[in-house]
């Protein structure tokens, strides 16, 4: 029963998006695409229930068997990408925007809602296959409506955004699409486990080594990984606010899972962190993307700018735990990805809330409104405590298990440095709390008429402010799960 | 492998890498938006092209069997050699994934000028210094 459910989870949004289309209605479009994604997030969860423990569940599509046929594999670490893309699909949808994106006039609001669905069903779909074509068509489907969704944002940089966005997405698809190409090259199979159990990587053999390197260019790019990174500030802070929340929890997780995917599941953390060495590029990246992203999110004037900078040096932190190549670090950072989605996706939407009520998120603009949105300052200073990593609090959990993995490894530098960057956001938070709670309100500026953000905006802010300390608390569903994932990881399943 | 060698064997390769670059180029040098789009065109079109190089099989035929309705196999003693069809498959969905990317970045090329009145990035660059 349940692998028939399993098909459903890339197939319901994808449905629904034409349906959308057709029935042009913005309030049922909207009601109809919550009620999807909390269809996906309740198969995902059942999903993820059966499977914890070591379980698998495989589907395969019109009945023809794998290698030759495309088949949809679910264990704990696609159940744990799923429920995370999902739980926060379901959040930001109930967020209610009142008035959906600046640049999209009501009678063709049904159409942001088809686009954002499509989204998802990409999302989804990069997590659920197992095989390496349909990996790279549910890439583009996932990235082309995203370049759509950040256009919609009302500033005309918005646009410009999304062209820079393209550019750089298509060229990291190319990358991926050839990486591949060279892998079908060397296997004769796109079935993922299939080209696991055939491919025998050497560094004698050059096929292999470059498909590894497009591979990884192309996923780092939409990943955006230190270097690479430059599209993500724009795109995160032009883009409409709800957009920026949804992207910044999901897309860039799901490229964590791929890159993930293609070095311990396809070409073995033996090849790829003891023979080729990979750390020796990946880890010096991820701590330049700690410091320098971070750095540069503490000179950032725009709320949204300086959350977009933090979530460059945030992806540092998961492909620290990347490069570590063992199960605590592996595992702290796959839980850095459920962890920053929940403080990411809850400070965007602190952020869409502003907006809303002041108009404005320049720190200028913000000042003293901490005592006329009591609630929405609340809910931003909790995920700005999570990003520096406060016990109790989400950001702690990831960056213990990242330390101790680290230092597992015997990397006692690079553990004294995440705790250096931990600093570094400390002055971006502290800068944002500081403007809210104890800047006067300039004169030109009154505040006076601001009022607390409407209830559909602030409950689904305050479920992910609530959530990153109620997981900050009780880690078995987090930790346990991205645990057990990585675990499977390093043997090489998935 | 000495270079002749590599040169004459896998021309091909030589010639798709060369086209990529080229294509490359054109998105990092040019400033106008569609000349961009173009070279990202000619980009995704080297890619298509390795993956229909990599289906040739020398001597190799359209892979559709011979033989009448009633039986699918004997075709007179000869074996008959096949190119593998299926990069060229994965190839109509990369091409149908490389024209919806041309259609959107066309589509945001024709907003951007709405915008900023150009099509050129250097010029949009200066207008966003200028009107922030």
């Amino acid at each position: 029963m349940i692998e028939k459910i399993l098909v459903l989870e890339v197939v319901l949004p994808l449905l629904a998006a034409p349906v959308c289309v057709l029935v042009r209605h913005p309030r049922f479009c909207r009601l109809f695409s919550l009620g999807v994604v909390a269809a996906c997030f309740a198969i995902a969860v059942a999903l993820l229930v059966e499977v914890r423990g070591g379980g698998v569940i495989s589907y395969q599509l019109g009945g023809w068997p794998p290698p030759l046929g495309i088949e949809y594999r679910v264990s704990t670490v696609n159940a744990y990408l799923l429920a995370l893309v999902t739980s926060m699909a379901l959040v930001v949808f109930s967020f209610d925007s009142r008035g959906g994106p600046p640049r999209v006039p009501e009678q063709r609001r049904h159409l942001y809602y088809a686009v954002f669905l499509l989204c998802i069903s990409g999302l989804l779909g990069i997590a659920i296959t197992g095989d390496a074509f349909n990996i790279f068509v549910f890439l583009e489907i996932s990235s082309l409506s995203s370049y759509i969704l950040v256009s919609l944002g009302g500033h005309r940089r918005a646009v410009m955004s999304a062209f820079y966005y393209l550019v750089m997405g298509t060229i990291g698809g190319v990358f991926f699409m050839l990486g591949v190409g060279l892998l079908y090259q060397a296997t004769g199979t796109l079935n993922l486990r299939d080209i696991a159990a055939r491919l025998e990587p050497s560094l004698d053999d050059r096929g292999s080594v470059l498909a590894l390197a497009l591979l990884v260019v192309g996923i780092s790019i939409k990943l955006a990984v230190f270097p690479l990174h430059h599209w993500l500030p724009n795109a995160y802070s032009f883009a409409p606010p709800k957009v920026s929340a949804f992207l910044a929890a999901t897309a860039t997780k799901v490229s964590f899972y791929l890159l993930a995917m293609v070095l311990f599941t396809i070409f073995g953390a033996p090849f790829v962190f003891e023979e080729l060495r990979l750390q020796a590029v990946l880890l010096p990246l991820s701590i330049l993307a700690m410091f320098l992203a971070s750095g540069a999110a503490i000179f950032q004037n725009d709320l949204r700018r300086l959350l977009a900078y933090s979530s460059v040096a945030q992806i540092g932190y998961m492909t620290l735990g990347l490069s570590t190549a063992n199960a605590t670090g592996l595992a702290g950072g796959l839980v850095h990805l459920f962890n920053h989605a929940v403080m990411k996706g809850g400070l965007f939407l602190v952020v869409a809330c502003l907006l809303y009520r002041v108009g404005s998120v320049h720190i200028d603009a913000l000042a003293g409104i901490g005592r006329r949105m009591p609630l929405t300052s609340a809910a931003l200073v909790i995920g700005g405590l999570s990003l520096i990593g406060v016990p109790g609090t989400v950001g702690f959990v990831s960056k213990w298990y990242l330390v101790s993995g680290v230092l597992e490894r015997g990397w006692t530098a690079a553990a004294v440095l995440i705790l250096l960057s931990s600093l570094l956001a400390l002055v971006y938070v502290g800068k944002v709390v500081e403007v809210l709670y104890f800047r006067k309100p300039a004169e030109t500026q009154p505040i006076d008429h601001v009022r607390e953000a409407p209830l559909g905006m602030l409950a689904p802010a305050w479920v992910l402010a609530a959530a990153a300390v109620f997981f900050g608390l009780t880690t078995d569903w987090t930790y346990g799960v991205a645990r057990e994932a990585a675990e499977l990881l390093l043997a090489g399943g998935i | 492998m000495n270079l002749p060698e590599a040169l004459s064997g896998l021309w091909a390769y030589w010639l798709l890498i060369a086209l990529m670059m080229v294509g490359l180029y054109i998105v990092i040098a040019r400033d106008n938006l569609i000349k961009k789009v173009m070279g990202l065109n000619i980009f995704q079109a080297a890619a298509i092209l390795f993956y229909v190089t990599m289906a040739k099989v020398e001597g190799g035929t359209a892979p559709i069997v011979p033989g009448g309705a009633d039986h699918g196999g004997g075709h007179g003693g000869h074996e008959i050699v096949y190119s593998n069809p299926l990069p060229h498959v994965l190839m109509l969905t990369a091409i149908v994934v490389g024209v919806a990317t041309t259609a959107l970045a066309l589509a945001l090329a024709v907003r951007i000028h709405g915008d900023y009145g150009t099509s050129e990035e250097d010029e949009a660059v200066v207008y966003d210094m200028e009107h922030g």
